[in-house]
């Protein structure tokens, strides 16, 4: 274990997987009282029009605040949920229209790693039996060597192999999380999906798993999806990050130019407040201020006029899309020029 | 022993946690003394798996069935471990509320949020049925959840991890407990709802005099929310202390290499240093210290005799034979 977290050399320019105009709305609840009110069917705009390349062996990071979508991005990734508009290739192929063998096919290629290990393991089979299960429904290994590549997918994650005995709810809940990471691993993915994968484990098993992603993107190659509310941690392991706000990508670019210059308003007050790990400063933080984004009633225009400190009238209609607008990079922000933005004032 | 302060709220003393499993004995928690004061707040922090939810769970004996807990859990003169069930089933909830590690174990996947909390409010208010949907509202609003009024007949699966945190944080907080058992309550949430969320945590502490155990693995968070803190390994606690004593002069070497790991700073590409090794197995018996495998301060007497739980500093205990060689040197670099 090298005990460092580094980005691994630089990755080639191709695209894995493009990810085009995905909407995905859910339909609301009603209550009676909403019923007998007469109040109209209302739904949640979850994703309103994603767009986002995802390159050969890199990481991308997605960040966004709690409920902006990240997991129901994912879960249209690898097919759990179907979007309403919006199309994914992966390697060319148009993802969405696959049948059958190329579908399976697809499913192995493309793991995901839940945000919530508890709901995604089954309760009933041991850890060793679902990993093996994984290993032998798509081939990996067979007979007697699933047994022991069950062993070394427990060591890679840093359980112990008597773990392979235990049922989910035996372990603890970073244990869990670590169970999850290691089936995804079991098919030997060329992209994994990850959901908050470390976001329930100490900094020093944190340290670990993280290390073990990028050993095997140098390694195999690995495509890595990393989902994180941790900024820190995203510039530490990402090559390059997509910006999510209500239901949409906002800015996306190489991490360190995007860290050092961000363009979009949003993405400024972000980095903004990252917290100094310092006990002795007690900041009080706070990266946007104003009335809570909402996607049930999305506002017109910009999604992000209502907090945001430099907003103008066109902001308040007309929806900006993401281009590069002079810049290196593409940010979906009116405002945003090729160089310096206009200062964010705190 | 520890004496108890004659102010605790909670008092743990001496508390084992075994579990029966087809493997053996594993024992989770092994002698772990805790005590919280009307308004205080004490964090837990400790590796993976070294027993911090179980031990919230056993003070209110929401364990499995092959669990046997032993000790005392001292709860306004009374110990909850000997507490009859329906006795003890009317403290939870009321008295001492809980927030689970993982929402979706703990949300009832087929009852709305709306009426999750609606639950929480008629066993523990005198609220009216409007009262209660303004309460309701109120607290989903309170943690940060926009459009709460419509998401009162929204289901655990149709809100996002963060929202299950926050909806969960909402029940527990619905019956106005004395003491909120907290396991990891914002690990899902992004800096800015995670400020709110402990904001309003601390409000309740200091301002109704509720009590607070904060488990957590973030280091930051303490600093920023905790009086005290208690650090575990291997099923005990191996230090305590106010938590800027304890993060400044730590007396315990997990607990000062725990420090060591974090990340400082926010800079690209810094190196972490996680503590190599793994913890030591709960289903054997430990000989001595249980860090001695991966100590970089390890001694011979480590790997053979268990260090005391012994005061290393006013309030301040650690259970580290190289506690005064740690003091010897300035804090952590
Ligand atoms: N199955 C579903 N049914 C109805 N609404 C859903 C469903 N899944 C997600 N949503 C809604 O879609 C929005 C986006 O949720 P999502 O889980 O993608 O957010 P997220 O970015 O992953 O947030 P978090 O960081 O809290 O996990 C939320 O408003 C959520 O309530
Ligand atoms: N029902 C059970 N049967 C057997 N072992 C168990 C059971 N529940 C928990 N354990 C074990 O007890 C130990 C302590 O678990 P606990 O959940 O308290 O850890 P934790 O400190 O909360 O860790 P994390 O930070 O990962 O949540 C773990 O090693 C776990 O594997
Ligand atoms: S488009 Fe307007 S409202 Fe949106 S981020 Fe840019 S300046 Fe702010
Ligand atoms: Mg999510
Ligand atoms: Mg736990």
């Amino acid at each position: 274990m090298s005990g460092t977290i580094l980005k691994s050399g630089p990755v080639a320019d191709a695209p894995i997987m493009t990810v085009d105009g995905l909407v995905k709305t859910f339909p609301l609840g009603r209550s009676l009282a909403d019923v007998l009110g007469g109040r109209p069917v209302r739904a949640v705009q979850a994703l309103s029009g994603v767009s986002l390349t995802v390159r050969k062996g890199e990481t991308l990071g997605v960040v966004g605040e709690s409920g902006c979508g990240k997991s129901t991005l994912a879960r249209c990734l690898v097919r759990l949920h179907e979007p309403d508009a919006g199309a994914v290739r992966f390697e060319g192929a148009d993802v969405l229209g696959l049948q059958g063998y190329a579908r399976r096919a697809y499913n192995r290629s493309v793991q995901m790693v839940f945000q919530d290990p508890y709901g995604s393991l089954n309760p009933r089979l041991s850890v060793g039996d679902a990993l093996a299960e994984a290993l032998t429904v798509h081939r990996i290994v067979e007979g007697g060597a699933v047994r022991e590549r069950v062993g070394e997918l427990l060591d890679l994650v840093h359980l112990p192999r008597d773990a392979a005995d235990r049922y989910p709810h035996e372990f603890s809940g970073g244990q869990r999380q670590r169970v999850g990471i290691a089936r995804a691993l079991a098919v030997e993915p060329s992209v994994i999906i990850a959901d908050e994968p470390v976001s329930a484990l100490d900094v020093s098993v944190q340290a670990q798993v993280v290390n073990l992603f990028l050993e095997l993107q140098e390694r195999l190659g690995l495509t890595l999806i990393f989902i994180t509310h941790d900024l820190r941690l995203v510039r530490h392991i990402s090559h390059r990050i997509a910006v999510m706000y209500l239901g949409k990508v906002v800015e996306t670019g190489d991490t360190e130019a995007v860290f050092t210059a961000p363009r979009h308003p949003y993405t400024r007050a972000l980095i903004a407040a990252v917290p100094q790990v310092d006990p002795h400063q007690r900041s009080a933080r706070e990266a946007v201020r104003g009335e809570l984004p909402s996607p049930i009633a999305p506002p017109p225009g910009c999604p992000f006029h209502p907090r945001c400190p430099i907003a103008e009238p066109q902001c308040r209609t007309v929806v900006p899309a993401l281009v590069p607008r002079g810049g290196p990079w593409p940010v979906a922000c009116h405002l945003a020029g090729p160089a310096d933005a206009p200062e964010f004032i705190a | 022993m520890m004496a108890a302060p004659s102010s605790a709220l909670l008092d743990v003393r001496d508390l084992h946690v075994r579990f029966a499993t087809a493997r053996g004995e594993v024992r989770a928690v092994d002698g772990v003394n805790l005590s919280v004061a009307p308004g205080e707040t004490l964090g837990l922090v400790g590796e993976s798996g070294s027993g911090k939810s179980v031990t919230l769970r056993a003070i209110l004996r929401l364990l499995r069935a092959n669990a046997a807990i032993t000790g005392e859990v001292r709860w306004q003169g009374e110990n909850l471990l000997a507490l009859p069930e329906k006795r003890l089933r009317d403290i939870r909830g009321k008295d001492i509320a809980v927030i689970f590690q993982e929402p979706m174990s703990a949300l009832n996947p087929v009852i709305s949020i709306g009426r999750q909390i609606d639950e929480s409010l008629v066993a523990h208010t005198a609220l009216d049925a409007a009262g209660r949907r303004r309460r309701a509202i109120e607290l989903l609003d309170l943690v940060g959840i926009a459009s709460p009024e419509q998401r009162l007949a929204g289901f655990p699966h149709e809100f996002s991890g963060g929202m299950r945190q926050r909806a969960m944080i909402a029940i527990a907080l619905a019956a106005e407990p004395k003491l909120l058992l907290a396991d990891e309550p914002t690990t899902a949430l992004d800096v800015t709802i995670q400020d709110q969320i402990l904001k309003l945590l601390l409000r309740l502490n200091r301002e109704l005099g509720m009590g607070l155990i904060l488990v957590t693995h973030d280091l930051g968070v303490v600093a920023e929310t905790c009086d005290r803190v208690s650090v575990m390994y291997a099923g005990r606690v191996v230090e305590s202390g106010p938590v800027d004593r304890v993060f400044t002069a730590p007396r315990h070497a997990y607990t000062d290499a725990l420090l060591r790991s974090m990340p400082h700073g926010g800079a690209a590409r810094a190196p972490l240093r996680p503590i190599p090794g793994q913890p030591p197995r709960l289903d054997r018996a430990i000989a001595g210290c249980p860090f001695a495998p991966r100590c970089a301060l390890v001694e011979d007497r480590c790997t053979v005799e268990a260090p005391p739980f012994a005061v290393v500093a006013p309030d301040q205990r650690a259970a580290c034979w190289a506690s005064d060689r740690l003091a010897a040197r300035e804090g952590v670099a």
